[in-house]
């Protein structure tokens, strides 16, 4: 978190607004990327 | 909706704005159009239905993809200066009603009947989107993470890969859920699946032109200078064009670097089933799954690397990361091509780390521009650059094809029929990795003077 107003000891955003977009993209990336592991056990015989 | 709305100086970032807000913007845009990569699952649906009985439905169904990554890098190379200029919340705007709208365009032709809408749709237009949403984020990524570059335009370009992950059994379900597959597949499920996406991604895109900022004039992050970014004898502080790179050896240079690692990569990655398959052929049975888990793992170490390698060449600098790339990527090459199917596990271990260098090579080349030409016009330049992909695309998947099913015709079995093209592989890496040596500074004869970058690189005055 880094701004103008970091180095003049402001206040350094929006932090509600930043988990949101975060998790915006992150819970469908985590869909994606579970959806994938799920089929290595298979490369090792599982 | 005003026409300033879009353009850069509406978004230029008020003091107290976190910049963190940025790489979900990004990925907003890069999880979304990576769908692309999952385009084969619509392939089955479409030859079953609206295609079904035409002797080139193979032909056909792949032809939206193929011409949508060539438009990607067409449109790339085209619109760069435009979405330098004008900013990336239009950018960013533009591609997803592009790629909105070749859905709903592939959507309405499903339904009427009329393949070459899908084409046009999902190909062309959709295509566009792919083009400019690509380098929508990365020259505002840079600009926000001058201390981390590397790891800023890795994260985003790791969302690229994401995207396929997403779409694949996303879309997959859908198509079953709207009767596009199994005994009696209709085309009206696979018109509602397309349209779904074209509404969906719609919506998830827009919180990147929502959220998006550029960072105000004289802007730094909190106890970084501008003057700490040269600490390598690469890095500038001038400012090149577009125009003007194109004339540089550096960016030829860095042309062949990118085309012959993503070559070595994709040869890999294209034909990885068959691959696995043709290697340990003992795997019984269960044969099938074992090499979608092998795909599996390579997408998983495509899409690790992009952000790992990425974010490691801010440490080590851009020429020595590529340095692993095409050097280490030599000698996996050569232990894969020598050792055969004698040790699985080496085998997989060397795959996964030349795709990661694959992946990696995509994520770090935007950083790399920055250090060569500035922040000036590096989205216009990446941009261009992008042809080098389109190159590799057609390169590494026909010399692997071409070689393995000669190999096939003339009766050699299991790893035998590989190892000829990946002796090529070698060699090109080699090549790379002696292009990279030659990588120096661009000649001061190409900077940009110092006044008349001011405002471009950045962002803009406060509005």
């Amino acid at each position: 978190m880094s701004t103008n107003a970091e180095s003049t000891g402001a206040r350094s955003g929006p932090p509600a607004v930043a988990w949101l977009a975060w998790v915006w993209v992150v819970v469908p990336f985590l869909y994606g990327l579970y959806q994938l592991v799920a089929k290595i056990p298979a490369l090792f015989g599982g | 909706m005003a026409a300033g709305f879009l353009q850069r100086e509406r978004i230029v970032a008020p003091p107290g704005w976190s910049r963190w807000l940025v790489p979900p913007a990004a990925l907003s845009i890069h999880l979304a159009i990576g769908q692309a990569y999952a385009w084969s699952v619509f392939k089955l649906p479409l030859a079953s239905t609206m295609l079904e009985g035409n002797p080139a439905a193979g032909t056909l169904t792949a032809l939206p993809f193929t011409l949508g990554i060539v438009m990607l890098g067409v449109s790339a190379a085209v619109f760069g200066t435009a979405v330098d200029r004008n900013g990336p919340r239009w950018a960013m705007f533009i591609a997803t009603i592009c790629f909105s709208t070749g859905f709903l365009v592939s959507a309405l032709g499903v339904a009427i009947g009329q393949y070459w809408m899908v084409i046009l749709g999902y190909g062309v237009i959709g295509g566009i989107g792919l083009g400019i949403g690509y380098i929508s984020p990365v020259s505002t990524l840079i600009k926000w993470f001058p201390d981390r570059p590397g790891m800023a335009t890795g994260l985003a370009i790791m969302g690229f890969g994401g995207g396929a992950l997403i779409a694949s059994p996303w879309s997959a379900s859908m198509l079953r859920g709207f009767g596009a597959t199994g005994d009696d597949p209709q085309a009206s499920g696979v018109a509602t699946a397309f349209l779904v996406h074209g509404l969906v991604y719609a919506v998830f895109m827009s919180v990147g032109w929502l959220l998006v900022r550029v960072p105000a004039e004289g802007w730094a992050p909190a106890g970084w200078h501008p003057t700490e970014a040269k600490t390598g004898s690469l890095i500038t502080t001038a400012q090149v064009s577009a125009n003007n790179a194109l004339r540089t050896p550096q960016f030829w240079l860095l042309w062949v670097v990118l085309t012959f690692n993503v070559t070595a990569g994709i040869g890999i990655l294209e034909r990885a089933s068959p691959i696995f398959q043709d290697y340990f052929p003992d795997a019984g049975t269960q044969i099938a799954a074992a090499a979608a888990g092998f795909v599996a793992i390579l997408s998983l170490a495509n899409m690790s690397g992009r952000f790992i390698w990425s974010s490691t060449s801010d440490l080590v600098g851009r020429k020595n990361i590529y340095r692993v790339y095409l050097g280490v990527g030599a000698l996996l090459y050569l232990l894969i091509t020598l050792m055969g199917n004698a040790n699985q596990t080496l085998f997989l271990i060397a795959s996964m780390l030349i795709i990661s260098f694959y992946g990696g090579g995509f994520a770090t080349v935007p950083a790399y521009l920055r250090d060569l030409f500035g922040t000036y016009q590096v989205g216009a330049i990446h941009g261009r650059l992008l042809t080098a992909w389109s190159t590799a695309g057609v390169l590494g998947p026909v010399i692997v094809n071409a070689i393995a099913d000669a190999q096939i015709a003339a009766g050699v079995e299991g790893p035998g029929r590989y190892t000829l093209a990946f002796w090529i592989m070698i060699g090109l890496l080699v090549v790379g990795f002696i292009c990279n040596e030659l990588i120096r500074p661009v000649d001061e004869r190409y900077h940009e003077p110092a006044d008349s970058v001011a405002t471009r690189t950045t962002g803009a005055k406060a509005a």
